[in-house]
């Protein structure tokens, strides 16, 4: 039993990292239909920005707590990957909007082998070791022992999320992205400049992704150049899990795929009599993705059809 | 006009074949650079079928060329007697299964996987198409390596090593050939091979082009709806297109394990995918000397880089700045991000036949 909560914790803890990267992807494909193949790259960056900040500061002033790191590293990072997106969707998307539909893609491939590239020259090709920045002994909760790290991201997971949702159900800005998504042209006869929203999903979603691309790292204790691609291809998952271009139910694809991940791993070897094992962790999601697609092409609360070109 | 038409075909012919020997006078790495591209140029043929002909992008392509690998290693290594006594029974002398056959069982195999893959997906398109795939390819090198207990089929990381090579009679194509006092490498007659492979599946993909199945193929990529209703059975189109485009990579994969004579799950991951659809792409979607100039440049060029980049360097700065891998990687995202804006249908792209 107390197994069972504690992979339950895990898991969530895991999905409400993807949750934050899908909100990414499905804002930017709610809007535009593209997907946004160099999203984990902006996460990886994230990491890798608020890792040297870090460093930096620990080794300017040692002893420096860590909270404040936190919080130097977020302020650096932040702006940073809003500034990578910003420079991604103006110089590599926007002028392929009315392109043949494979032609985004492909820039978007092309602009996440250049983002690895770059990190793998400026932070070298070697994992990095995320420092431990909150003290490391586990806190019970429920019948389980939680880190305080893990406990930090899923409370800044949920505010952030709640955020989101505050500002596009509640705000200006909110609004003008929906009418967007709905259609650009009716939004431009309603004085809305599409490329101005467009823009700002992608700043909005990197800086979520800034923020998950430090909690990975916290979580790991470890950066490295290729960290963006898998769990970006998983975020990617749990948003059309949820049903893409839909906000809730990215976060609800999120955490689902972070608890199917967690109890598969954990219980698979039960399961299957010892023939398969945890190292097949990865599989799940996309497993489950082709399931949900076959059974349920929208996504779980998705109204959209997938039988689209 | 015709006749001079015949003879440059005949001479560029004639001059694909005595490449390998001006490229190794370079070296003989130049010759395995060529041989390699050739291989990367039918990958990505079949994979034109696939997503060129009918539109079905397929992020996983890089599963077939898996499965192609390790059906040929399978059948022409000793690794399955080594651990299934009853096949060491069965074949006292080794499974070693003449490529001659292997070839034709692998790209079946795959074929088969194509078919497996296509069913599932035959309702979706686009992006979702797209997602699935990949997530495919990605289950499938997972499989490979992890396939190593409780029963050992792939060996896990490690790979298969001790692959036999192409024989043809007595020639085995692993070791230099002497022809009248001329030595042709092993990867020169791999390259023969491979050409005329190469040239084969050109063939066949110029011709289905043509055909009446390519015109439907083209009709469910334009319009999936109009299509069905002019009477095209969609489903076993698609279904077709999955299964010949996976052969074709089957073959790539048989080739590739005899060439290496080793393979493992490292060979096949996602960003080998990623290439093969660039290259599409990038040529010229549904184009055959596109996507054939597309696999040309995206493989030979970054692949010729890694000889020429840190002697460049050497000489304009006088010392090394960026690892040639490193220089590799970071030019080959930029020439993705450029010749889509510049070019977003493709280098090459087809002048008829409207978009894709």
């Amino acid at each position: 039993m107390d197994i069972l909560v504690q992979q339950v914790l895990n898991g969530l803890v895991l999905g409400s990292v993807y949750a934050l990267v899908a909100l990414g992807y499905t804002m930017v494909y709610g809007i535009l239909q593209l997907i946004n193949f160099a999203h984990g790259e902006v996460l990886m960056m994230g990491a890798m920005v608020s890792l040297s900040v870090i460093s930096t500061l620990q080794f300017l002033f040692p002893g420096c707590p860590g909270p404040l790191l936190l919080i130097a590293a977020l302020v650096v990072s932040i702006p940073s990957c809003m500034a990578i997106a910003a420079l991604m969707e103006r110089l590599a998307y926007r002028p392929l909007r009315s392109a043949p539909r494979l032609a985004p893609l492909i820039t978007a491939i092309g602009l996440s082998i250049i983002l690895q590239t770059l990190a793998m020259i400026i932070w070298s090709p070697n994992p990095r070791v995320f420092p431990d920045l909150l003290p490391t002994a586990p806190v019970m909760v429920g019948g389980a022992f939680l880190a305080p790290k893990q406990l930090l991201i899923l409370v800044s997971a949920a505010v952030l999320m709640a955020l989101l949702m505050l500002l596009v159900n509640r705000t200006a800005l909110g609004r003008a992205m929906r009418a967007v998504s709905e259609s650009p042209r009716m939004a431009i006869l309603m004085g809305i400049d599409p490329n101005r929203v467009v823009a700002l999903a992608f700043m909005l979603g990197a800086a979520l992704a800034a923020v998950a691309g430090l909690l990975v790292g916290m979580n790991y204790n470890i950066a490295h150049f290729t960290m963006g691609f898998l769990l970006g291809l998983k975020a990617f998952t749990a948003a059309v899990l949820g049903g893409i271009g839909n906000l809730p139910g990215a976060v609800l694809g999120g955490l689902m795929l972070g608890v199917i991940e967690s109890l598969g791993a954990g219980y698979i070897g039960d399961l299957t009599g010892g023939f398969l094992g945890s190292h097949y962790q990865d599989i799940f999601s996309f497993v489950v993705l082709i399931g949900v697609l076959i059974l349920k092409p929208s996504g779980l609360l998705g109204e959209r059809v997938a039988d689209r070109a | 006009m015709k006749r001079n038409a015949q003879l440059g075909l005949l001479l560029t012919g004639l001059a694909l074949f005595l490449l390998p020997f001006a490229a190794g006078l370079l070296g003989d790495a130049w010759i395995r650079i060529l041989a390699f591209s050739l291989l990367y140029m039918m990958l990505a043929l079949g994979l034109n079928i696939v997503v060129g002909y009918a539109g079905l992008l397929d992020m996983g392509y890089v599963a077939f060329y898996a499965v192609g690998a390790y059906s040929y290693a399978l059948l022409a290594s000793p690794h399955l007697t080594d651990h299934f006594p009853v096949l060491a029974q069965a074949f006292p002398a080794g499974l070693h299964l003449s490529a001659w056959i292997a070839i034709p069982l692998a790209a079946g195999l795959a074929a088969l996987f194509g078919v497996l893959l296509g069913f599932p997906v035959l309702r979706l398109r686009g992006d979702y198409l797209a997602i699935v795939t990949l997530g495919f390819g990605e289950i499938i090198r997972i499989f490979l390596n992890n396939l190593n207990a409780p029963l050992n089929i792939t060996n896990g990381p490690q790979g298969l090593a001790r692959i036999d090579p192409v024989r043809l009679g007595p020639i085995s194509f692993a070791e230099p050939l002497s022809v009248l006092g001329v030595v042709i490498p092993s990867a020169q007659l791999y390259y023969t091979l491979f050409l005329l492979l190469t040239l084969l599946v050109m063939l066949i993909s110029i011709r289905l082009e043509h055909s009446r199945i390519g015109r439907a193929w083209m009709a469910i990529r334009e319009d999936e709806i109009a299509a069905k209703a002019m009477g095209i059975n969609t489903r076993n189109m698609k279904l077709l297109a999955f299964a010949l485009g996976a052969s074709f990579g089957g073959v790539s994969g048989a080739m590739f394990a005899a060439f290496q004579g080793f393979v493992s799950p490292e060979s096949f991951v996602l960003s080998e995918s990623v290439v093969i659809v660039a290259m599409v792409v990038l040529g010229g979607m549904g184009h055959v000397q596109g996507v054939a100039l597309g696999a040309l440049l995206l493989y030979a060029i970054p692949e010729g880089l890694r000889y020429v980049a840190r002697p460049l360097q050497l000489e304009l700065f006088g010392a090394e700045w960026i690892a040639p891998e490193a220089l590799r990687m970071l030019l080959f995202g930029l020439s993705l991000v450029l010749i889509m804006l510049l070019r977003p249908r493709g280098l090459w792209a087809p002048t008829r036949g409207g978009s894709a």
